[in-house]
């Protein structure tokens, strides 16, 4: 027990090493990187599995069981005074073994994957080095104990995310998004950085846990309860609702949504590693680390709480039915993940942490496995991302295919045997029972209805069919402005290559795929009604092993609704793609004959991003470019105004100069001359002269003498 | 016994005419002769003034004239090797022709 915990820290240590080493590395030691990347994530993994395994020994018993460590970074102020120093330090709760583990494990599947996608890149070093800085980064985050430990791990995730996405930074497209993703994320962070400074205000501490006087423990929450703002909430809400609004940028929810899809643009196990995996869920993490805090209240179901459910589900519905309408493999995928993540806001909202986090594992599983089956798939058909332009893929990448399946199937929610029904059936089970409205339920219900439908579009789309992309000059020529406006199709300029067809890629990729697919089965039986082992573990319940809580009327009939609409999406997608298989790329959508103008809006979803274009950064230009003219017009026309005013000064100083002082001077100067030469007249050289002089002088001064004794 | 006023006579009568042949002659030995004169017309003032001073008995103006008269002597010394000197160089004698001292 304490030895996990105590060496929790090397966790995230290990990568960070490995990043550190792999850095110094020159571009050819390929093998150097990435061996010391996996293997320092293995280790971690190995030291992630002792700390589950660790917890699991104390765990069952209903309670949580939570260890941490503190310990003081350094002090500021007088060493007497409590509160002086700041203090960091790790935790190990349930939480936080779970996603160690789930971190470490995806991570290191992922990152065997790369050595496939990988393998022809020059970057190869760099961005092993990237993967692991990330990996240690997102471990940070998961055993940190403190808010601002947290934090700085937070941002440098956000910062590996940015490195990631623009790792092909010599593509505008994804130097762009790798911008838009920082940034926009940034907001969110903002807010969090607020409610941390906020929290540390109030409570003098940023340690979650500490012995009864950490900012999640009782004691503290209820003093912040008491309290309350100018606007009539308690400060608690306050704060919760800043760190959700960090959760909102860093989960892709719904309004700061926009940078998810474009960070696709990244290379695919980064997007299946960070954009859907790891590093998004850290949002929902975050608000589970500080679900105490968010749902503590006066009222029953505190105001926070709310808020997360509400824009949980407003997520899930919004991007469901963009991803209905999107054409890029990956970009389906992207709006999927929002989608999910709202899912799992609503989870928290409404079900609380074990919920919330069921959901996320699994889909952590069966979307890291669903990214990692889309990248092969473009491996396999050479770069190609537009799903018109592929199709029959069954046939060339049969294991590929199999997985993507049982991705697909958890993901739409197929019952029983895979995953991610029951963790969307255990957070739609909440949902019906949330005491304040029963839309979330209603919306739930028809995100997965929209989820099973876009999933099986795409994958009749993808793996059914002809295969399309031979005829790709004639698509190239004819039809291409108008079939894709979408900055994706990076390859559409490229000619085709002669008698190319899809491949299955190689082992080091699909043996992760393989596995993958497996957790994704396997997951499914720990957080079932009847055994909710998984909800045991993060505490919330006790364990007990009940066949008949699956034919509880009410439990029953949750199950066959979500069943029925998985089956009625499905079904739907179906009937609309699968039946007639889609023969040419330029062939008009389905949906599009049915609601053009719906599928339009979709298409462009929403427009949110012109509308952000429109506003946001419209301001932001036409602001800059105020500045700029006030800049120009104002303090440059004040500056040079001041200037010409010196300039002139200085000219009437060299006026003056020159034809008051100098022309003084030289009068001065010859003034002189003219009396030296008058004087010089006088010392003649001759002798008698002078003799005169003084004679005379002589005979003066005798006379004055004479006439001074006179007179005296 | 003569009075002062006497000897001051001689000796004024003695510096003018030594001032006149300085400040007249074209010479330079004759200008130096002039001066010689003056000082002489000095030396008597200072005996007359010794002789008929407070203190006759303590030799002080006898021990200034001799120094004087030393110091004359050898200011002639120096003055006429200025003198032949001079000559050397321009061939003349004559204190108007020697101007290169001028401003």
């Amino acid at each position: 027990m304490a030895w996990a915990l105590q060496n929790l820290w090397l966790i995230p240590a290990l990568p960070l090493l490995a990043a550190a080493l792999s850095a110094l590395a020159k571009q050819r030691h390929r093998k150097f990187a990435a061996s010391l990347a996996i293997g320092s994530l293995a280790l971690a993994l190995i030291l992630s599995c002792v700390a589950f395994v660790t917890l699991l020994f104390h765990s069952g018993k209903g309670e949580t069981v939570r260890m941490f460590h503190n310990f003081e970074w350094f002090r500021f102020g007088d060493t007497n005074v409590p509160g002086t120093a700041l203090r960091l330090g790790w935790v190990l709760d349930p939480l936080t073994a779970v996603m160690l583990v789930m971190v470490c494990f995806v991570g290191l599947l992922i990152f065997i994957y790369s050595l496939g996608y990988m393998a022809h890149d020059e970057n190869f070093t760099r961005f092993f080095c990237f993967l692991s800085l990330f990996a240690a980064a997102m471990l940070g985050v998961v055993i940190a104990n403190n808010l601002l430990l947290l934090f700085i791990c937070w941002e440098l995730v956000g910062l590996t995310s940015y490195l990631l996405i623009g790792f092909w930074y010599h593509k505008p497209s994804a130097a762009a998004a790798a911008k838009k993703a920082f940034i926009t994320t940034r907001i969110g962070d903002l807010a969090l950085l607020l409610g941390m400074v906020w929290l540390y205000s109030q409570t003098g501490t940023l340690l979650f846990y500490d012995n009864g006087s950490g900012c999640l423990e009782q004691s503290t929450l209820i003093k912040m309860v008491a309290q309350t703002t100018s606007l009539g909430m308690a400060v608690s809400t306050g704060i919760a609702l800043l760190i959700f609004c960090g959760a909102v940028g860093k989960s892709g929810q719904v309004p700061l949504h926009v940078w998810l899809p474009d960070a696709m643009e990244g290379p695919t196990p980064v997007s299946a590693l960070i954009h859907a995996a790891t590093m998004v869920a850290a949002g929902v993490f975050l608000v589970a680390r500080v679900y105490p805090l968010m749902a503590i209240s006066p009222e029953t179901v505190s105001t926070a709480l709310k808020v997360v459910t509400w824009v949980g589900v407003l997520t899930a519905v919004f991007a469901a039915s963009i991803a209905v309408a999107q054409n890029d493999i990956k970009r389906i995928l992207a709006y999927s993940t929002i989608s999910q993540l709202g899912f799992m806001m609503m989870g928290l909202g409404v079900g609380g942490i074990a919920v919330g986090m069921f959901h996320l594992i699994t889909h952590a599983f069966f979307k890291a496995l669903l990214f990692m089956g889309a990248g092969s798939v473009i491996h396999g058909c050479h770069e190609e991302q537009d799903i018109r332009r592929l199709g029959g893929v069954r046939k060339y990448m049969p294991v590929t295919f199999a997985t993507y399946a049982i991705g697909m199937m958890a993901l739409s929610g197929v019952p029983i045997f895979f995953s991610g029904f029951w963790s969307k059936d255990d957070i739609l089970h909440s949902a019906h029972a949330w005491q304040v409205s029963h839309w979330p339920f209603y919306l739930g219900l028809f995100g997965a209805l929209l989820t099973a439908f876009y999933m099986t579009r795409q994958i009749c789309y993808v793996f059914l069919g002809p295969f399309r992309s031979s005829g790709r000059k004639e698509v190239l020529t004819s039809s291409h402005s108008e079939l894709d406006p979408e900055p994706s199709s990076r390859k559409l300029s490229e000619p085709p290559l002669a008698g190319w067809e899809p491949h299955e890629s190689p082992r080091v990729m699909t043996v992760p795929l393989i596995i993958l697919a497996v957790m994704t089965v396997l997951l499914a039986f720990i957080g079932t009604p009847a055994w909710r082992w998984f909800q045991s573990f993060l505490g919330e319940e006790k364990l007990k092993f009940d066949l008949s809580a699956l034919t509880q009327p009410e439990v029953l009939w949750i199950m066959l609704l979500a069943t029925a609409v998985a089956f009625l999406g499905i079904g739907l997608g179906w009937w609309l793609y699968g039946r007639t298989p889609v023969t040419k790329p330029e062939e008009v959508d389905v949906l599009e004959r049915i609601w053009p103008d719906v599928l339009t809006v979709l298409r462009k979803k929403y427009y949110v991003d012109e509308i952000y274009e429109w506003s946001v950064v419209g301001f932001n230009a036409w602001w800059a470019k105020t500045c700029d003219s006030l800049d120009y017009w104002v303090w440059n026309g004040g500056i040079k105004l001041l200037s010409y005013a010196v300039i002139g000064l200085s000219w009437v100083n060299r006026f003056f100069d020159e034809k008051v002082v100098n022309f003084g001077f030289d009068e001065g100067c010859r003034r002189v001359t003219q009396g030296g030469s008058l004087m010089s007249r006088l010392q003649d050289g001759r002798v008698q002269h002078y003799l005169r002089v003084i004679g005379f002088a002589l005979a003066v001064l005798v006379l004055f003498l004479i006439w001074g004794c006179r007179a005296s | 016994m003569t009075p002062l006023s006497q000897y001051l006579l001689v000796s004024a009568l003695l510096f003018t005419i030594g001032l006149a042949g300085a400040l007249t002659r074209r010479n330079a030995i004759m200008v130096l002769i002039g001066i010689e004169l003056m000082l002489n017309a000095a030396n008597l003032n200072f005996i007359a003034f010794w002789r008929y001073g407070p203190n006759p008995q303590a030799l002080t103006g006898i021990m200034f004239v001799i120094f004087s008269i030393g110091v004359a002597a050898a200011e002639a010394a120096v003055g006429l090797a200025l003198i032949i000197s001079i000559y050397r160089h321009y061939q003349t004698a004559n204190v108007d022709d020697i101007t290169s001292m001028k401003g």
